[in-house]
Formats: C-alpha cells, sequence, structure tokens
C-alpha cells in the first residue's frame, strides 16, 4: 500500500504526548499507595492518577453534578481546546452555557479513563517501579475498573450522588455499569448508542484494530517509547477500520460517493484517487497525534469485556433491580455498531425491573457517530430529560 | 398498526375541552386512584400522561411512531418506543396498578391476547375504543351498502389500520368470555363527553360514538 503519513513529526509527538500522560493539560487527582484501585483482573493498582475537567459550579447542596463518560478515542477535554490537537473539545456543541448540558445550571465532570493516555494511569504513564512507561507491564482494566476510579474521584470531589451520568458508546457502557454498581449514587443516566454487552462483531472489528497496531515493527512488543519509535502505520489502520464502523453507507455515499481526489482519472496505482480513501487516510495519521497505541489496546480489551448481565448470572434485569434512577436511553437508526435491537434489549430488561426508563430512536443516517453531531432532535431530548431530572431533585430554575 | 394516528382525539373532530385538558382524558384521569403507576400503552404525544404526572401519578408510556416518543421524552416523560401486540410481553406481572388503551385496542392484530396482557401487568385496565355500532355506523352499512367513515373514522376500508372494529356490545362479550370484570362503564358522544344517560346497554350500543371501560381481573 502507499504509505500513510503521520502529518506531525513523530519526535515532537512523543515528548508531548508522553508529558500528557504524566504532567496533563488538567486537573489530577492523586491516589497514594493507601488507596489502591482494585481492579478486576486481581491486581491493585497504586498509586495510580485520574485527569479530569470541569466546567460550571458545584451548587451549595453538591445536588448539580453531571459525570460525562469519555468514548472510546476520545478523552475528558469535553469543551475547551484541546491540549495536543488544538482542536475544540468533543461535545461542545452539547456541553455549554446554555446548551443542553448547560454549564450554567450544572456542574459537569469528565475524567480521562484508566487505561487512557491524556493523564489517567495509562500504558503510555510512568511505571513508577521501573521509571519508564508501562507500555504491556499495564494490568488489563474492564469497563467497571474505569467507574470504580471514578467513583474514587467524585469521593475526592466529596459529591455523594450525581445528578446525571451521560455517555455514548464505551461512554455509555460506563453510565449502565455507574447504575448497575452504584445505583443509589446515580438520580438519572443517559445511556446513548450502547449496548450492555459487546457484540461478537464488535469484538471481531477490535481484534483487527489490534492486531494492525501489532503487526507494525515499530509497535517493539509495546516498548516503542523506548525505541524511539511510534506504531503510527498500525494505529492509523486501526482508527480506519474502527472510522468506517462508526459511520454508514449512506453516510459515506452522501459524504464521498465515488468522488476523485483532485484528479478527474484513476491513476492506476494505489494512491489515494478516491475521496473516501484520503479522508480515512487522514483520519488515522490525525489520530496518531493525539492517542496511544498500547492505550488503543487495553481500551477496546476492556469494552470487549464488557457484559452486564453475565456479572448478574446471566439475567440482565437483575443487574437493575429494584433501582430508582432515572434512565433515558437513546439509539440511531443508522446506528450498525450499537444497533436499535441492543437499545431495546436494555429497556425491555429496565422495564423488567420497573425502572423508570425513556428510550427514543432517533432517525439519522449518520451511523455510530451520530451522538457527536449536530442532531437537533437529540439535543431537545438530552436537555428535556436533564430538565425533568432537575425538577424530580428539587433544583431550582428548572434546572 | 398506527398508533400514532388512533389516538386521541380522533381525527376530524376537535375534542371537547375543560380548561387545559380534553374531556375523555379527564374522565380516564378520573378512574385512576392517586398515587398509582401507570402505564399508557399508545400514548400518543403524551397529552394523557401530562394529566397524569399534574396528578401525582407516576405514568410510563409505549408509543409506536417514533415522533410521538421523541415528543414525550421531549417533555419529560418516561415512554419507550414499542408495539401494544409485540412488546406488552416484555413487562412483568403486577408491574403497575392501571393499564390504559386509547383507541389502540381496534388496530391490534391480537385483541383479546392485548387484553389478556393488559390485565396480566396491571391490576386494572382502562379501553377506551371507537363503537362500531353507532347509529352513524349502522345507518351507513344499512342504507348506503358500503363500510362506514365518519368524521372521526375517515379512512377508507383499504387504508385504514383498525383491522378489528367491535361494537360496545362485542367487547362486553369478550369481557365475559375471558373473565374480566367491569368495574365501570362510559359511552361517549363525537365530541368524547359522557352521554349523559343510564340507559340500557342497547342504548349505548346505538348512541355512544365511543367507549371507556374500567376493568380488572376475574370475578
Amino acid at each position: 500500500m502507499a504509505e500513510l503519513k503521520s502529518i506531525v513529526s513523530p519526535a515532537i509527538q512523543m515528548e508531548d504526548r508522553a508529558h500528557e500522560a504524566d504532567h496533563p493539560s488538567s486537573l489530577v487527582a492523586k491516589f497514594g499507595a493507601d488507596q489502591p484501585l482494585k481492579l478486576d483482573c486481581g491486581v491493585d493498582l497504586a498509586p495510580f492518577q485520574i485527569a479530569y475537567q470541569t466546567y460550571g459550579e458545584l451548587n451549595a447542596d453538591r445536588s448539580n453534578a453531571i459525570l460525562i463518560c469519555q468514548a472510546l478515542t476520545l478523552d475528558q477535554h469535553v469543551a475547551n481546546i484541546h491540549p495536543l490537537t488544538g482542536k475544540p473539545g468533543w461535545w461542545d456543541i452539547m456541553v455549554g452555557p446554555g446548551l443542553p448540558i448547560d454549564t450554567e445550571k450544572y456542574f459537569v465532570i469528565c475524567s480521562n479513563v484508566i487505561g487512557g493516555c491524556m493523564g489517567s494511569t495509562g500504558p503510555a504513564s510512568t511505571n513508577p517501579a521501573t521509571g519508564k512507561p508501562w507500555g504491556l507491564d499495564f494490568p488489563i482494566i474492564t469497563i467497571p475498573d474505569m467507574v470504580r476510579a471514578q467513583a474514587m474521584l467524585l469521593d475526592r470531589l466529596g459529591i455523594e450522588t450525581l445528578l446525571c451520568v451521560i455517555g455514548g458508546s464505551m461512554g455509555g457502557m460506563q453510565v449502565l455499569q455507574w447504575t448497575a454498581a452504584y445505583p443509589e449514587r446515580v438520580f438519572s443516566a443517559m445511556p446513548v448508542a450502547c449496548s450492555t454487552r459487546h457484540s461478537a462483531q464488535n469484538i471481531a472489528f477490535h481484534e483487527l484494530g489490534r492486531q494492525a497496531i501489532m503487526a507494525d515493527p515499530d509497535w517493539c512488543r509495546g516498548r516503542y517509547f523506548e525505541q524511539g519509535m511510534l506504531p503510527h502505520r498500525g494505529l492509523a489502520v486501526a482508527r480506519m477500520a474502527g472510522h468506517i464502523t462508526y459511520l454508514s453507507d449512506a453516510a459515506l455515499h452522501r459524504k464521498f460517493g465515488r468522488r476523485m481526489q483532485d484528479r478527474e482519472l484513476p491513476t492506476f496505482s494505489f494512491d489515494a484517487d478516491f475521496q473516501v480513501e484520503s479522508y480515512l487516510r487522514y483520519q488515522g495519521s490525525s489520530f496518531v497525534e493525539r492517542f496511544d497505541a498500547n492505550s488503543y489496546l487495553y481500551l477496546t480489551r476492556a469494552m470487549d469485556y464488557f457484559d452486564i448481565a453475565a456479572d448478574h448470572g446471566g439475567v440482565l434485569a437483575k443487574a437493575f433491580a429494584g433501582i430508582k434512577t432515572r434512565f433515558c436511553v437513546v439509539s440511531f437508526t443508522s446506528d450498525w455498531l450499537f444497533p436499535t435491537s441492543e437499545s431495546r434489549a436494555l429497556v425491555h430488561a429496565l422495564n423488567a425491573s420497573s425502572a423508570r426508563v425513556s428510550f427514543a430512536e432517533i432517525e439519522t443516517d449518520r451511523g455510530h457517530d451520530a451522538f457527536l453531531l449536530d442532531v437537533p432532535e437529540f439535543f431537545d431530548i438530552s436537555r428535556a430529560f436533564l430538565q425533568s431530572a432537575g425538577k424530580a431533585r428539587g433544583l431550582k430554575s428548572g434546572g | 398498526m398506527a398508533l400514532q394516528e388512533q389516538a386521541l382525539p380522533l381525527p376530524g373532530i376537535a375534542p371537547d375541552r375543560t380548561g387545559d385538558y380534553r374531556t375523555d382524558h379527564l374522565l380516564v384521569a378520573k378512574m385512576v386512584e392517586p398515587g398509582s403507576r401507570v402505564l399508557d400503552v399508545g400514548c400518543g404525544d403524551g397529552e394523557l400522561l401530562q394529566l397524569l404526572e399534574s396528578r401525582g401519578i407516576d405514568g410510563r408510556g409505549i408509543e409506536l411512531s417514533r415522533e410521538g416518543v421523541n415528543r414525550c421524552v421531549a417533555k419529560g416523560l418516561a415512554v419507550v418506543q414499542g408495539d401494544a401486540d409485540t412488546d406488552l410481553v416484555n413487562y412483568p406481572d403486577d408491574a403497575f396498578d392501571y393499564v390504559i388503551l386509547s383507541q389502540t385496542l381496534q388496530a391490534t392484530r391480537q385483541p383479546r391476547v392485548v387484553l389478556e396482557n393488559l390485565l396480566r401487568i396491571g391490576r386494572r385496565a382502562i379501553v377506551s375504543f371507537p363503537n362500531f355500532g353507532f347509529w352513524k355506523m349502522r345507518l351507513q352499512l344499512l342504507i348506503g351498502g358500503h363500510m362506514p367513515r365518519t368524521e372521526n373514522l375517515p379512512a377508507t376500508w383499504y387504508d385504514t389500520a383498525n383491522i378489528h372494529f367491535c361494537t360496545i356490545k362485542d367487547f362486553v362479550e369478550l369481557c365475559d368470555a375471558i373473565n374480566v370484570k367491569m368495574e365501570r362503564a362510559v359511552a361517549l358522544d363525537l365530541y368524547g363527553r359522557p352521554v349523559p344517560l343510564n340507559l340500557p346497554w342497547w342504548v349505548w350500543n346505538m348512541f355512544g360514538e365511543q367507549g371507556v371501560f374500567l376493568l380488572s381481573r376475574g370475578k
């Protein structure tokens, strides 16, 4: 194949990224040896740290906090300029003054997940035992581990109950884990474009991405930082494969069709003749700029292991038995990664638990990524759900 | 089945209103004891649910049309997208005090199964439907010789979603057959106002444009 070119010089990236992993441009909560994170794999991770961003003000009775859970390839920079890319926050159309997640009413928190690469402890962080990056010595983490770490962060911030936990995709999995593990701490929950378990097809796509990374000789068995290398080709291919699953046939066709990239005729080569190829290559190479390859391995693995029912004797409804949390489940018609049928199964289980649940399927041809895009119907539903939750919790000004 | 098309008000005539609410909704709401849990099957845009919630009733809804669901959720109501024929089976026994089915029974594939499910999920059911024994219906079939069409049910026989029309008398017989107790019955006129008569069934069956029934299990 034609080479995938990185748009930033690897040397600069590596320095910035390594620095960001240990000393993030965010708030940091550090947990010492006396406060280990008890991981599902049996390891007590200590010390560790969580990088997080907050927006808005916590009210006097600490009742207006909303936790946003990040998706796989995102981070805590929801509504501020990203420190590495210089681009706007990934949900700045949803989170801000007057927006559906209104920072004039709510105190919004988003943390980088454990295993991530933007300042929470993960494979790119320095292992205190060796003084070198953890790499593959980092223990395997799960979605419940991520949520356990978030709960410790909230304890640190003195927040007992969240007004709402919101997240899409892997973020939605964390939302569901929150409600299953800490139902009394979650007043309302909004799992978007997600599932209670990762499907075989989704595991297959993740394995494709992981194998692409590991097949890159620059991956160096996970020790690329020490070798002064970056597996940018492998990670870019993983990103390209993943990105296709976030879109839809209709969206790709509408955006690119069979149009050529800066040329009228095929070159009879393996250059990026088609716009869609050029777009994917750009997506791949720009991802390398801000994401760590080992983190990608760990986080995809965490999603693969996710299966709430399996943790409750195989019966999904048991995970939510007697739950008082108000739910708003949202799916998108063209999402084939987390199709509506998966959200519907969740809704059936919540109904069987007599939970207070709303469920909306939103019509869009933009695929899984629709939850990050400008979809007014989704904004209206989010705003109204939060307002009614705030009202039920007795927040002033309907907030 | 198209719940949204069938949701009250019936198309064509603006329903009678008392203050902010529709008269027929107020009638249904009066049948519900305060503080109870209610499932509204085919809840349309959530007007009845809003009325119930304003009275401190814990209301949930099922609605077939995506637009209807999204409008409900945007009002802060707990409504899920679903189909009365296929999704009621997913609810556990005794999950609700009341299950409401407004103007939808005649559009289901299996009205008997749906009715049985309503009274499995809820201790009581409130069911309303257009009465095919209404005098205007009878007259059109008798004199006109064609399938009846009224202001409230304007669809032709080949377009209508209403595949299981019945009369008030038919419905009473179904309730008897499946051992359902009829606690209250009200006939409504064209505008959704109660027929102010305490008269025998045949009169209701002739002059009620729709029937509203409060049902419970067994006799």
